[in-house]
């Protein structure tokens, strides 16, 4: 029984915005991939960013990392300015992806090592980080395993453990929980509320309608636009829906 | 083997090293059935299903597919087969009439002669027929590549977690279109890791690490749960499942969105007991129902008994 869920529901949002975004338009060629975005995220907030396929959301998780431009728009993420600090952003948040963002022919320490030295840790603190991630984790016995041999479960927890290394402000999950068994999934849904608990912002995306309503708000975006932004009852309730996953079809149907 | 069977699997094992990757494995399916594979990564399905294609060869154990042996007929079954792989595998630099219009040509087909079975899907995607493939979006990829396994009129479809990153839109839209080739009297075999889509076919295989843990019609895998089972909903759910785990006679707790299944070995769990302790530890607005088990309440009571 991890301790945090002991602990009141998400205590740690605040009213501080951690990610601003004003009128953010991004355009390949005539196609308008992002239709003046417009949206707040604050300190400490799991923000659930859905959608369906093709409604953009890729499109602005890379614009919100420091990937791509936007076509126009007023963006701040973790207090820097999206176009004139790229790199400051980069520095302020921590990504995983669904495609696992670690090296298969590396063993675990390697990899955390690796990821340690990317982020300008120094190797005392690389070293004592990954010794508590082994213990927190329970896989002291994997430490020199390559990660092509660890179980899938494994490979997603020490994924998100990597990903949120060097203290971010924020972390961005992308589809994090795809292809996981129901227990693991509820597991990593544990992991994501500690990391919520320590001032971590949360920034996820999924597929998973049931792990929309773990969100403390969910926006749903279609066909290029934010349809929908509030908290999982709100949602419900505006739309006459008994779950998130109605509420979603209804919207993207509509 | 059942008269009727289509596809037929027994003590089927299959190895990588060390690795079991299948164990043991044994069902039958019958023609004209839409029969699920239900299990994370991981689980064997797509191994299975590259068995079942004459793809890979299995360690030990039999399978054939509409009476042919996968190892001595795999040409007769390559034949009969569509499959559908998990990873996309069409030409991504051919448009998207092109890539039909060659798994049409391999077959000795065309695809006027079989038009009327990929219509429904294929017309969804042929505004963009002169489009690359790998310029598609992901819902478009996932109808052509399903319209490629259909041209050569297969008796039996392999659809190796189609849903996978698909959005619930399109997901609800793809079980239809499934729904529909059932009813041309195809036999479908499909994988997935979307527990919720288990209800949409006749019979299930529930899967983890290479083990067949039940096979049965969704309804008898609901009924053979084997605990009484409460949702519990309070203000606080994270607070809510710690409290819950500490109470006494709980088997499992798990959160399911904003509630919690609660399962008891008891059978005759008091509600209101139950309320009373949660209300004592200061939830509010606690509301407890007694409810049938879903196939993931299922899915994971049999994942504890197998450990």
């Amino acid at each position: 029984m991890p301790h945090w869920l002991y602990s009141p529901g998400n205590m740690t949002v605040t009213s501080e915005n951690i990610i601003t975004v004003k009128n953010l338009v991004k355009k390949f060629g005539s196609f308008v991939a992002n239709d003046r975005l417009t949206f707040e995220v604050k300190k400490g907030e799991i923000f659930g960013f859905l959608g369906a396929n093709g409604a953009g959301k890729t499109t602005a998780i890379k614009i919100l990392c420091g990937l791509s431009y936007p076509t126009s728009g007023e963006l701040s993420v973790a207090g820097f300015d999206i176009y004139t600090q790229r790199e400051k952003v980069k520095q302020n948040i921590g990504y995983m992806s669904q495609r696992f963002s670690l090296y298969d022919d590396l063993t675990v320490y390697e990899n955390i090592r690796f990821y340690g030295g990317i982020y300008g840790l120094l190797k005392k603190e690389i070293d004592s980080r990954a010794h508590s991630l082994m213990l927190q984790l329970g896989f002291e016995s994997a430490r020199n395993k390559l990660i092509r041999d660890i179980p899938l479960g494994w490979k997603q927890k020490l994924a998100f453990s990597v990903a949120i290394l060097h203290n971010p402000k924020i972390v961005f999950l992308d589809e994090p929980t795809g292809g996981v068994d129901p227990i693991t999934r509820r597991q990593f849904w544990d992991m994501i509320y500690e990391a919520a608990h320590t001032g971590i912002t949360v920034f996820v995306t999924t597929h998973y309608m049931d792990e929309a309503e773990y969100c403390d708000r969910v926006s749903i975006m279609v066909e290029g636009r934010i349809a929908a932004l509030d908290t999982p009852d709100n949602l419900k309730q505006q739309f006459d829906a008994p779950s998130m996953n109605e509420v979603f079809i209804k919207l993207a149907r509509a | 083997m059942t008269p009727a069977a289509s596809v037929h699997v027994e003590q089927l094992t299959k190895r990588f090293g060390e690795t079991l990757a299948l164990d043991n494995i044994s069902f039958d399916v019958s023609r004209g059935e839409l029969f699920g594979f239900i299990g994370p990564d991981g689980a064997g399905k797509t191994t299975l299903f590259r068995i079942l294609t004459t793809l890979l060869l299995a360690t030990t154990g039999t399978c054939s597919v509409e009476g042919f042996d996968v190892v001595k007929d795999y040409k007769k079954i390559r034949n009969i087969a569509g499959y559908m792989p998990g990873k996309f595998s069409l030409y991504q630099d051919l448009t998207v009439e092109e890539n039909l219009n060659f798994f049409a040509t391999i077959f000795g087909t065309t695809i006027r002669e079989n038009y009327h079975l990929v219509r429904e899907i294929y017309q969804q995607i042929e505004p963009f027929k002169n489009r690359k493939a790998g310029k598609l979006s992901g819902g478009m990829k996932q109808k052509l590549a399903l319209s490629c396994a259909m041209i050569h009129k297969p008796d039996v479809l392999f659809l190796d977690e189609p849903t996978t990153g698909v959005d619930a839109v399109s997901r609800l839209e793809f079980w239809e279109m499934l729904k529909r080739l059932k009813e041309a009297g195809i036999t479908i075999l499909v994988s997935t890791p979307y527990m919720d889509e288990a209800s949409l076919c006749d019979r299930v295989a529930l899967m983890q690490n290479g083990h067949i843990m039940t096979i049965s019609t969704p309804r008898e895998v609901i009924r053979n749960y084997p605990l009484s089972l409460l949702s519990v909903k309070a203000g606080d759910i994270y607070n809510l499942l710690g409290e819950l785990r500490k109470y006494p006679g709980v088997h499992s707790v798990y959160a399911f969105g904003q509630t919690a299944h609660v399962s008891f070995r008891n059978r005759e769990v008091e509600k209101d007991i139950l309320s009373g302790f949660l209300k004592k530890n200061k939830h509010e607005s606690v509301e407890i129902m007694p409810i049938e088990a879903t196939i993931e309440d299922c899915f994971m009571e049999l994942m504890n008994n197998n450990h």
